[in-house]
């Protein structure tokens, strides 16, 4: 009786499986033992950053500031804001209309308006806009984002700095919401909005709603535990002093936003996020599109992370070389890892069937003897249930980060694209990228705005 | 400057069991499905060997039982066919190495080898148009053994009456070790065994029905059957 309890106990089929993990792992070195223990590595590190930021949001939750429609600062500081344009025509005026909309005293707030050199006729259209009092516009050679924000630095003294890509647009209380923060806390050196989808309209731009929701909920969660490592473009807000201190915007491989916030962490800067600072961005409505943003980003990441691997795995920088940027790499490698498995296991597939034509001809290729539900051939290895779990995991932070961009939690269809958008495209920047970035080919921003031809 | 460089490494430890946690309820919910299957192949396994142990009784009754009665209750080869594809899937997803998955195969050859043997006593005895191919091949390093698996379902589809009995040439069982000797097949890999004639490498579909003339006649003889039947349905209707 006991030796038919200890069978069956959960211990003894525990003991089993890891044996036969064992066995496999050891005995039989094969191609299929490799991806399955990298396949159980994978899981276990993306389940790992999954549970991380669940934890973080069931112990904060309770400490996510909600700011009122109407919020009133005890003072209004001086703040300017960049907005860098090439090839920005269509929505240029959009974005100064959104920034000339934001509730703030308007003796407090500066635009510059820079043209990087634009081809088309953004430069005719933000000089309009110059009125020498509190809206300035700017024109010079195209040498990169980076060197447009830095012109608006070198003129600027206000006290608070932000910039504005161009294809953005901001929610009137979102400066105002992101001056809390630093009204609350004095050691807070820059925030970060929360980046939403300005009317998605293909299914592209609807699967990419989702992954920005996803993103608001991991950045607040960063934020909670000091592990932020990018100010987005889009209006994140920085005290002046830490261009003061830290030195002005890099080239940073196109990829500015990172890398300041790479040398922030670095100094040790705190940077928050504000998920109520709504700004809408104009996401990519093609896959080329989509594909170049993509490359241009996963390529920054790779390249700062070389120039900033002094941070990793280093206790003192706390959670940024302990999590965030160890989980880019898990991200990184792990989407190859997945394409180059389904690529392998396809591969095996076609070329099983080949041999079948070959052997027997095409008679028996399709023939199911008579489909019989038998649950026995259910896959039921273990990366299957953690692969479930993974995706539990990744459903619920959709569901927060929804809960926080738009205040109701509801899965809608654009799961769906989302899923079957990033499965299917995003091994393929990212392989580009990783391999990009060892021969050091760069993307550019201009590259993603070229001129309509006329 | 900043305190939030404090690592929390209270929450990094909760993590990692909260994660680690997951994960064996994963491993232990596989290893606990695998072991149901494993039961279930035994089940598979303990039908078949008592369905063989009640035909070989029957057998040794032959004298007072009609042949019909004795060949139409012997193991059918679609049960071990469907016992043979839950044991290759098996190998495939529980492990090759599996201590458990290898006791089922070598059980599983034991049943093929006692099936074999009383088919051929009863083919010999009531005269049953059965034709009988020992396939012995190995899981490793043989391109030239999946093409011939191909070619043996293939046949056994298109000749019911054929039974395939397939021997992992590597398997340590004595049973096999004692045919593989007693038919001298050597290690030039897929061999298969026709009337008792070895034949090393691959054989096409049209080799093995050239080696096995009675397949064709078998068929020919099922189709006649089959007409014959046809035209007496017709004439009774008429």
């Amino acid at each position: 009786m006991l030796g038919y309890n200890f069978n069956h106990s959960i211990l003894f089929c525990l003991y089993k499986t890891l044996k036969n993990i064992a066995n496999n792992a050891i005995i039989t070195i094969t191609m299929d033992s490799v991806i399955s223990i990298l396949f159980y590595v994978f899981s276990f590190l993306a389940i790992y950053i999954q549970v991380f930021f669940l934890v973080t949001y069931i112990e904060k939750r309770k400490t996510i500031i909600k700011n009122p429609d109407k919020l009133k600062l005890k003072f209004y500081p001086t703040v300017t804001v960049a907005v860098p344009c090439y090839n920005e025509e269509g929505t240029i005026t959009k974005t100064v209309n959104s920034l000339l909309n934001l509730d703030y005293p308007k003796s407090k707030l500066r635009l510059f308006l820079i043209d990087d050199g634009s081809k088309d006729n953004t430069w005719n259209i933000i000089k309009e806009f110059h009125n020498g009092k509190n809206i300035f516009a700017f024109t010079k050679e195209n040498g990169g984002k980076h060197t447009a924000l830095n012109l608006a630095l070198e003129r600027t003294d206000s006290e608070f700095f932000g910039c504005l890509d161009s294809d953005s647009l901001v929610h009137p209380q979102a400066l105002k919401r992101i001056l809390s923060y630093f009204e609350r806390d004095k050691e807070t050196m820059a925030v970060c909005p929360s980046i939403v989808v300005y009317e998605p309209k293909n299914f592209l731009q609807k699967a990419q709603t989702i992954e920005y929701h996803m993103s608001i909920y991991n950045k607040k969660m960063l934020g909670f535990v000091g592990g932020i490592h990018v100010t987005p473009g889009p209006f994140s807000i920085f005290r002046k002093k830490v261009f003061d201190e830290l030195g002005p915007y890099h080239k940073a491989h196109n990829t500015e936003d990172q890398e300041i916030a790479l040398r922030m962490q670095k100094n040790g800067y705190k940077i928050d996020h504000c998920p109520d600072a709504y700004v809408y961005t104009i996401t990519p409505n093609t896959v080329r599109k989509l594909y170049k943003q993509r490359l241009r980003w996963i390529y920054g990441f790779i390249k700062n992370l070389m120039d900033y691997k002094t941070l990793l795995f280093k206790k003192k920088y706390g959670t940024v070389g302990l999590l965030t940027l160890p989980s880019g790499i898990i991200g990184v490698l792990g989407v190859i890892f997945l394409f180059v498995n389904v690529i392998y296991n396809l591969s095996n597939f076609i070329y099983h069937k080949i041999i079948q034509i070959q052997t027997v001809g095409f008679e028996n290729l399709f023939s199911f003897n008579g489909f019989n539900f038998d649950w026995f051939f259910f896959n039921t290895k273990a990366v299957i249930f953690s692969s479930i779990f993974m995706y539990g995991l990744i459903l619920t932070s959709l569901l927060i980060g929804r809960k926080l961009a738009e205040n109701r939690a509801k899965f809608s269809m654009s799961v769906f694209y989302y899923l079957i958008v990033y499965s299917v495209i995003a091994p393929f920047w990212m392989l580009k990228a990783a391999l990009n970035s060892i021969v050091s080919k760069e993307s550019s921003w201009t590259g993603e705005r070229k001129v309509k031809s006329s | 400057m900043n305190n939030n460089k404090k690592n929390n490494w209270q929450r990094y430890i909760v993590v990692f069991l909260i994660t680690s946690a997951i994960f064996l309820t994963g491993l232990w919910f596989s290893g606990f499905l695998d072991q149901r299957r494993i039961k279930q192949l035994q089940n598979i396994e303990n039908t078949i060997s008592l369905d063989l142990q009640s035909s070989e009784i029957q057998f040794s009754l032959l004298e007072e039982l009609s042949c019909e009665d004795i060949s139409s209750s012997t193991v059918l080869s679609s049960e071990l066919n469907s016992l043979a594809e839950k044991l290759s899937y098996s190998e495939s997803n529980i492990g090759i190495e599996n201590e458990e998955v290898i006791s089922l195969k070598k059980y599983y050859s034991l049943l093929q080898i006692k099936d074999y043997l009383l088919m051929k006593k009863i083919t010999e005895r009531c005269g049953e148009e059965s034709t009988f191919i020992l396939y012995f091949y190995k899981n490793t390093e043989c391109q030239d053994c999946t093409k011939q698996g191909y070619v043996l379902t293939s046949l056994r589809e298109k000749y019911p009456k054929l039974r395939v009995y397939s021997f992992d040439y590597n398997l340590d069982l004595s049973a096999i070790k004692a045919m593989i000797a007693i038919y001298k097949v050597e290690d030039n890999l897929p061999a298969l065994v026709i009337n008792g004639e070895v034949h090393n490498g691959f054989k096409t579909i049209e080799e093995i029905e050239e080696m096995v003339p009675e397949l064709k006649e078998s068929l020919k003889i099922e189709e006649d059957q089959t007409e014959g039947e046809i035209e007496d349905t017709k004439e009774a209707k008429n």
